[in-house]
């Protein structure tokens, strides 16, 4: 019953073309020690959508994910959040949150400290803030952890910490740059279907960044392959798999179908790639 | 089996440096007994010993003004160079224009300037706190200048995409990663006071005012009193070993739980 709300909604949010929550306007970079990191892109991440950014190194995807946080600006070009810019993110319905490559915890403070360092910096009272922070670690299976300290756990766990302290703020947007990369391919896949599960549960919408062709195939509603020197978007493919997925869907044929798919586009992209000189084609 | 392990480490580093210390302390005594080396030219430990307590009170005394001095300085060094490590932290043009005068305090020999100190301060007792201070002055502030920038870029993203003010990340931030370096910088600059103000002492006990261990040394060299001499010297060195251990449980206390230096106390998690 409830699974069956929940794929009305991201089907409904998919055929309507609900609103922007990212608008990428012509947006290019070019860093200040000269390198031109990214062709202008037009790119309009919908609300409810799984967007993947996939591409061989080099491309511009954490470039693009940067734009996104705001912590890289624009040469030229425009962003746009929920329509307006980037100071007026942050209040109810206009949260993003930002998922980093590494954990990023603070490793003098213990694990209810970490994740609730978002509600301490927007001077969320304390009770109301652990209150939260407990929910948000249950969330991500790490009940009872609140005392210890990052070292104490796992590479895997450390990624939880950091899922949880991004999701305590009940963020709209996660913004994640290939945050499973540096896992086993075994708690990368559970990280995948409990990620899943919580962006179904809240209807988020995820920009995600990754290297894994499997991963991008797994997660998304939308995949966005993008090329090298200069880097830029090279095609937008939707996975149209049917949901939910799980680890079925993993061992089927419209998998392997889809990802042999992904791996041809990604090829073809990559052969693209570095040929001309930068920009040569516009 | 764990903790049987651990004591074991934790005695061997007690009772592997004491053995040695009194084989030597052996060796030394059998020595100068065997060669009947005369007591003006090098005393035996157990020569040293009974001047060292013969002379109890006079040393304590001496003691107490070379610790307070030492103190005094440390303290001063410590408040001082922590606070020009922050301005340093927040303006880069106030570090770029002072910080090659912190370096020529480093470099400069404590020992050339003592003597214009003592000349330009009256109070002796400020003038060698002055010394001292210069000399453990550098450390904290190199130190905790490094500290203050050494932090985690991705942390530093972390908080900037939370909008943290720059008060907030100093506090929860900057403030944190920098106390590694920090109490790096207090236990080389807590040895630096001790020998700053003998330093100083020795430059101003020749005049009479100073009346702390380095002059008893001085003192004692006069009369050719060689025992008295190491006893003074031993008690300078069992200073600063007190000083850097009481230094080291300080930064285990404050950073032992998660600092990468502290480790190997730990063990394996």
């Amino acid at each position: 019953m409830l699974r069956n709300t929940m794929k009305k909604t991201a089907g409904a949010g998919l055929v309507s073309l609900p609103l922007a929550v990212v608008e990428v306007k012509g947006a290019q970079k070019t860093f200040p020690n000269g390198f031109h990191a990214l062709d202008p892109v037009d790119l309009t991440v919908r609300s409810g959508e799984f967007l993947t950014l996939i591409g061989p190194s080099g491309c511009g995807k954490s470039t693009l994910l940067g734009l996104m946080t705001d912590l890289i600006k624009p040469s030229s070009g425009q962003m746009r959040w929920w329509g307006g810019t980037f100071d007026s993110t942050g209040a109810a319905g206009k949260r993003l949150s930002i998922v980093f490559q590494d954990a990023t915890l603070m490793p003098w403070a213990t694990i209810l400290a970490n994740v609730r360092l978002p509600l301490d910096l927007a001077k969320v009272s304390r009770g109301e803030a652990n209150e939260r922070v407990r929910a948000a670690l249950a969330k991500v299976g790490l009940a009872g952890f609140e005392d210890r300290l990052p070292r104490q756990l796992s590479g895997g766990m450390r990624m939880r910490v950091s899922i949880a302290r991004a999701l305590v703020t009940e963020p709209d947007l996660l913004l994640m740059d290939e945050p499973f990369g540096a896992l086993d391919e075994f708690t990368r896949n559970k990280l995948d279907a409990d990620l899943l599960e919580l962006w179904r549960d809240r209807k988020l919408s995820i920009v995600f960044v990754t290297h894994s062709i499997y991963e991008a195939v797994f997660l998304s509603t939308r995949v966005v392959v993008m090329a090298a020197r200069p880097g830029r978007i090279a095609r937008v493919i939707d996975i149209d798999a049917p949901w939910p997925r799980d680890e079925e869907f993993r061992g089927s044929p419209r998998f392997a179908a889809l990802c042999s798919d992904l791996s041809r586009a990604l090829k073809e992209a990559s052969e693209e790639s570095g040929g001309q000189a930068a920009g040569g084609e516009r | 089996m764990k903790v049987a392990a651990m004591s074991r480490e934790s005695a061997l580093r007690l009772v592997g440096p004491l053995l040695v210390g009194v084989a030597a302390l052996l060796v030394w005594q059998l020595l100068c007994t065997a060669y009947a080396v005369p007591i003006y030219l090098f005393p035996k430990p157990t020569d040293i010993w009974s001047s060292f307590a013969a002379n109890l009170p006079e040393l304590m005394r001496a003691l107490s003004v070379t610790l307070i001095v030492t103190l005094q300085a440390f303290v001063l060094a410590v408040v001082v160079g922590t606070a020009i490590a922050f301005v340093f932290n927040q303006s880069r043009l106030v570090e770029a224009c002072l910080f090659p005068y912190a370096i020529i305090l480093q470099v400069t020999p404590i020992v050339a300037i003592s003597p214009l100190i003592i000349i330009l301060v009256k109070d002796t007792r400020v003038a060698l706190t002055m010394c001292a201070a210069i000399v453990a002055l550098f450390p904290i502030i190199s130190n905790t200048t490094l500290g203050l920038r050494s932090v985690d870029p991705g942390l530093i993203n972390l908080f900037k995409a939370n909008k943290a003010s720059r008060l907030q990340t100093l506090a929860r931030l900057r403030i944190p990663s920098a106390l590694p370096y920090f109490f790096a910088g207090l236990r080389i600059s807590s040895g630096l006071a001790l020998i700053g103000a003998v330093v100083a002492e020795f430059v101003a006990g020749t005049g009479g005012m100073g009346s702390g261990l380095a002059y008893e040394i001085l003192q004692a060299g006069f009369q050719l009193n060689i025992p008295l001499m190491f006893a003074a010297l031993g008690l300078i060195t069992a200073v600063g070993i007190v000083l850097f251990l009481v230094m080291a449980g300080i930064s285990n206390a404050a950073i032992g739980s998660w600092h990468e230096s502290h480790a190997e106390e730990r063990g394996p998690r």
